[in-house]
């Protein structure tokens, strides 16, 4: 006999209406694939600190040189050599009159270049090229490993061992020969009406980009390559088929769209290995051509004068280290915060 | 190839490859292994039979959503066993067993259910397919709330709903049903199934309904095709197979399902099965089922049995029918 | 409390996720007698699962128990530590899972893992233990029992596996067998030869089961009482005979009228239960299947409604037995359709 252990009264006992049984059938807030994606981003905190350093660094490398006194090529005489906060007698002179002088905050070169805004330039310098490359190497790996993994067969056996063969070739000696051999020809072009920004950029980088975009999206194009794989048996995939989509629809909207996770965050693990693989050629001289400057450029030339000047190779060490670091590290927390094997 | 057949497979054949073998002798499993039957305008043809017995594989190459090894499919009298599919995808669709899997995760319902729409260009306009969407989900149940939403923030019941507008979107005249309730829970399969009825009965479909549920599958079917091991052992009308079923697998696959009445279920004399299902790999020689049959003889492993009419439109393949009935 | 093997009342369990708090069992109350079969009967989200686990203490972090007794042959299990659980574990009370497959460790043969079973718990040698285990597999019906020690997982089917499972649950003799959906990756005429099976060997070992599942065919069939579960509450409770042709409570009503019958003899259209299954990260205040019930009151919105004894072994929980008693004990016109709601 059940006791009733509170008031009740007899209206409770009439029907309830349509619309108050729907009040309580409240769907759950949306929550989209990037809300909640940066959602776990935002926890883990390495990743947030180190993206805080990538905007940091990208501010100080495309915003402030805009507004900074000195340029990269500007040759200041009489103020060769400067230690960092030195001022040379000139300046000296221009601040006792009353005159400003901005202070070189890290000295100048052996040619009176203030060594700061050659810094920010080297970072602009090897973030672009890193980020073009790495661009590069997304869109050329991702069709190549979506058209492999998708048709398989034959197909996908022969792609992929001509990756295989890619891989064996060492990058270095390409990079070396074809700089030599694309210097001729490049430079003839250089002068042809709407090239001229040949001569700016360099054979040298040019011939860097070539090489990345015959060699190194490999990586890419077996890690898409794979991913496709698995995908391609989900059963929406089987879905689009029976609605007669075509390979490339299916490859473009299922496919691609959903390993769109990882090719962000491999893309943003490439950009580091970009840069340093930059750095190191400009470290041999193979790099952007003089005066514009590069971090690996500066660092090798500063090694004659490590002794005398050591600032001028830790600086763009440092910000080389630093760079290399913080895109890995965000690379790290996307790849955490992205990945769909993880989600659950 | 016969007229009033809307779809109809001949001698339908589904090997696939496996590994092992040798370079002379190629392992193959062969999933369906010389399958027949037709479906009539407006009528539900029921698949059923366990695991291995290959009634999706059926359903699935039906649609060449598998290339067939062998046989014939016609649709509307047509051969199109080798013919561009395209413009046959319009009028033969197919719902999935598993809501869950069926849905690219990466898109809106109003994307899903549009997408063949664009395929087929049944639109005029971004407008024409936003309305020609809308007007979809509304007759699986579903509104334009749902429409930006996420196929992952959907119950698997709304989830299958809108892989069944997904289906509709096209106007099709024949569908593949692929366990569509399987994986649902008994409160919603109901729901779903009165769906189907509905729909079939709006708009005049055909269906193929595939299950492993013999009850639901009596239910919805006009006519139920059981199938073991790659074969069709018996072909009738529902209520005919049900309660005459003559083939001796049928009669224990209708045994072994425990019926939902207590007092039913402490009188019924089950036919238990010996042994498990042989594996498709290795299949028997004779007649497949023979293995687990209480009425196997030499025959049986020498021959396979020839399918042949039993009764008016009531089909089996098996040497002793006589005897057991 | 007295004279039954399993006793659980007033169970509160709740899953700490960091998507909020799922209270899986709200207020679960049943208990199992000696030798009995029960049969749990619920959908996904019923925490019908959850119960069986609690019982055997595998509902850890972040799950956690937050009000109610369980008791096991006397014994408080709520109470006890791990160690203690794992004496009972395995040996006094066994459970067997849906799915084979994953249950059983791919890398140890079968006579190994039945044979880690007995050594667990008894103080049998190696020796004995695989005499035990080829014992045991003739009991479950596995013919070849010596070739079959020796076998891995894989080579066996299915409904073998499954065996192997009963024969693992079943080495200790235990008083209680938990059977979580035990057939439901089973094809039909495996599930007959399993369930025939289960109940042989209940008679022979005189143990209890409690049968979870969805299928009422299955509990129809072999179960002598059954509870049925609705969002992480029994909702109803009652002898088998009780359950099919006197429900009380809607759901109840609700799922016998929505499944296809084998044996109907003509077609009629399924009723079913309109709405979906409750989201348990928000359960609705009050009733929790009043969104999706034909006879939602007022009150049912509200308030959760309490236990109605139907009858000495049959209990409801819903407002509308009350709905009689109510209105004829203060003549309001809303008990002119009460006293008819009554008669039903």
């Amino acid at each position: 006999m059940a006791k009733l252990s509170f008031q009740l009264n007899a209206d409770d006992f009439l029907p309830a209406s349509a619309s108050e049984k729907e009040s309580l059938v409240v769907m759950r807030e949306s929550v989209g694939f990037w809300k909640d994606g940066f959602r776990r981003l935002k926890r883990n905190k390495i990743a947030m600190v180190s993206l805080v350093v990538v905007i940091l660094v990208l501010f100080i490398s495309f915003v402030i040189p805009q507004f900074y006194p000195y340029t990269y090529e500007q040759q200041i005489r009489g103020s060769e050599n400067l230690a960092p906060m030195q001022y040379s007698q000139t300046e000296l002179t221009t601040m006792e009159t009353g005159g400003k002088v901005f202070p070189h905050i890290l000295g100048t070169d052996n040619l009176g270049r203030d060594y700061a805004i050659r810094v920010m330039m080297g970072s602009r310098v090897s973030l672009v090229v890193g980020i073009i490359a790495s661009v590069l190497i997304l869109f050329i790996g991702s069709l190549y490993g979506s058209i492999a993994g998708y048709f398989g067969g034959w197909v996908d056996l022969v792609m992929m061992r001509i990756v295989d063969m890619i891989y064996t070739v060492p990058d270095i000696l390409i990079i070396i020969l074809l700089s030599v051999a694309m210097d001729q020809p490049l430079k003839a072009l250089a002068v042809k009406p709407g090239f001229q920004w040949i001569q700016v950029v360099g054979v040298n980088l040019i011939s860097i980009f070539v090489v990345f975009a015959l060699l190194y999206w490999v990586g890419m194009a077996r890690i898409v390559r794979s991913q496709i794989l698995i995908l391609k048996e989900q059963e929406y995939v089987t879905a689009a088929k029976a609605l007669g989509a075509s390979s490339g629809r299916i490859i473009k909207k299922h496919l691609l769209k959903n390993c769109i996770g990882t090719l962000i965050v491999t893309t943003t693990l490439q950009i580091p290995s970009s840069i340093f693989t930059e750095s190191f050629l400009s470290f041999l001289g193979l790099g952007v051509n003089a005066p514009m400057p590069s971090l690996g450029s500066l660092a090798s030339a500063a090694l004659n004068g490590m002794n005398s000047y050591p600032y001028r190779l830790f600086a763009p060490a440092l910000a080389i280290s630093l760079i290399i670091l913080s895109f890995n590290l965000l690379g790290d927390g996307l790849r955490d915060a992205f990945d769909p094997k993880l989600k659950d | 190839m016969d007229e009033k057949y809307l779809v109809e497979v001949q001698n339908l054949k589904q090997y696939f490859p496996v590994a092992g073998g040798t370079l002379w002798e190629k392992k193959v499993v062969k999933a369906v292994d010389d399958v027949s039957f037709g479906i009539r305008k407006g009528e539900t043809l029921g698949l059923v039979g366990e695991s291995g017995c290959g009634k999706t594989t059926t359903g699935r190459s039906l649609l060449r959503l598998y290339e067939p090894t062998g046989g014939r499919i016609f649709y509307g009298g047509e051969d199109i066993t080798h013919v561009k599919m395209l413009p046959y995808r319009r009028k033969m669709q197919i719902v999935f067993q598993d809501p869950y899997a069926s849905l690219d995760p990466r898109m809106t319902v109003e994307d899903i259910v549009g997408e063949a729409i664009d395929i087929h260009h049944l639109a005029s306009s971004k407008q024409d397919r936003h309305e020609q969407v809308l007007s979809v989900l509304q007759t699986v149940g579903l509104n334009s709330e749902h429409a930006n939403r996420y196929s992952h923030e959907f119950s698997g019941g709304q989830r299958q709903r809108v892989g069944i507008a997904r289906a509709l979107a096209v106007n099709p005249e024949f569908i593949v049903c692929d366990e569509p309730v399987s994986a649902l829970d008994v409160s919603i399969q109901a729901q779903v199934v009165n769906m189907f009825e509905e729909l079939q009965e709006q708009m005049g479909l055909t269906y193929l309904f595939i299950a492993h549920d013999l009850s639901i599958v009596k239910h919805i079917s006009n006519r139920i095709g059981v199938m073991y091991l790659g074969h069709l052992v018996e072909l009738a009308d529902s209520y005919e197979l049900t309660f005459h079923g003559v083939h001796p697998y049928t009669r224990s696959l209708i045994s072994a399902i425990p019926i939902a009445d207590p007092k039913t279920a402490r009188h019924s004399q089950r036919i238990v099965l010996e042994g498990d299902v042989p594996s498709p790999l290795n299949p028997p020689s004779g007649c497949t089922f023979r293995t687990r049959c209480q009425y196997a003889d030499d025959r049986c492993a020498a021959e396979a049995p020839k399918w042949r009419e039993v009764s008016r439109g009531h089909y089996a393949a098996c040497h002793h029918l006589e005897k057991i009935n | 409390m007295s004279g039954y093997l399993v006793d659980i009342k007033n169970e509160r369990l709740s899953f700490f996720t960091p998507a909020g708090e799922v209270k899986s069992l709200n207020d679960v109350s049943l208990h199992v007698k000696e030798k009995e079969v029960l049969g749990i009967v619920g959908e996904s989200g019923s925490g019908k699962s959850v119960t069986a686990y609690s019982l055997m203490g595998l509902t850890a972090y972040p799950g956690r128990l937050i009000g109610g007794t369980l008791a096991f042959d006397g014994k408080r299990i709520d109470q006890m530590t791990e160690k203690e659980m794992r004496k009972i574990r395995g040996n006094e009370i066994s459970i067997i899972f849906q799915d084979p497959m994953t249950s059983l460790n791919p890398v140890y043969t079968i006579g190994n893992q039945i044979a880690e079973a007995v050594l667990l718990h008894t103080d049998k040698t190696r020796a004995q233990a695989a005499e035990r285990a080829k014992e045991l597999l003739t009991l479950v019906g596995i013919n070849e029992p010596e070739k079959r020690l020796k076998q891995y997982p894989h080579e066996l089917s299915g409904g073998m596996r499954q065996r192997v499972m009963i024969a693992i649950a079943l080495a200790c003799e235990p008083k209680l067998l938990i059977a979580d959906e035990p057939t439901t990756a089973l094809d039909v005429t495996i599930q007959a030869q399993i369930l025939e099976l289960m109940m042989d060997l209940k008679e022979k070992l005189g143990m209890a089961i409690i049968m979870i599942t969805h299928d009422l065919g299955v509990v129809a069939n072999m179960c002598d009482r059954i509870a049925v579960m609705y969002a992480g509450k029994v909702v109803e409770s009652g002898t088998t005979d009780d359950i099919f042709y006197r429900p009380g409570h809607e759901y109840t009503k609700g799922l016998l009228r929505s499944i296809p019958k084998l044996n109907e003899k003509e077609h009629n259209r399924l009723i079913p239960i309109e709405g979906s299954p409750v989201d348990m990260l928000n359960p609705p205040a009050g009733c929790p299947f009043a969104p999706r019930c034909k006879s939602c009151m007022k009150i049912c919105l509200r308030e959760m409604p309490e236990y109605t004894d139907l009858s000495d072994t049959h209990y409801s929980a819903c407002w509308l037995h009350q709905k009689a008693e109510f209105a004829a004990a203060r003549k309001h016109p809303a008990g002119i359709d009460a006293q008819k709601a009554g008669q039903e």
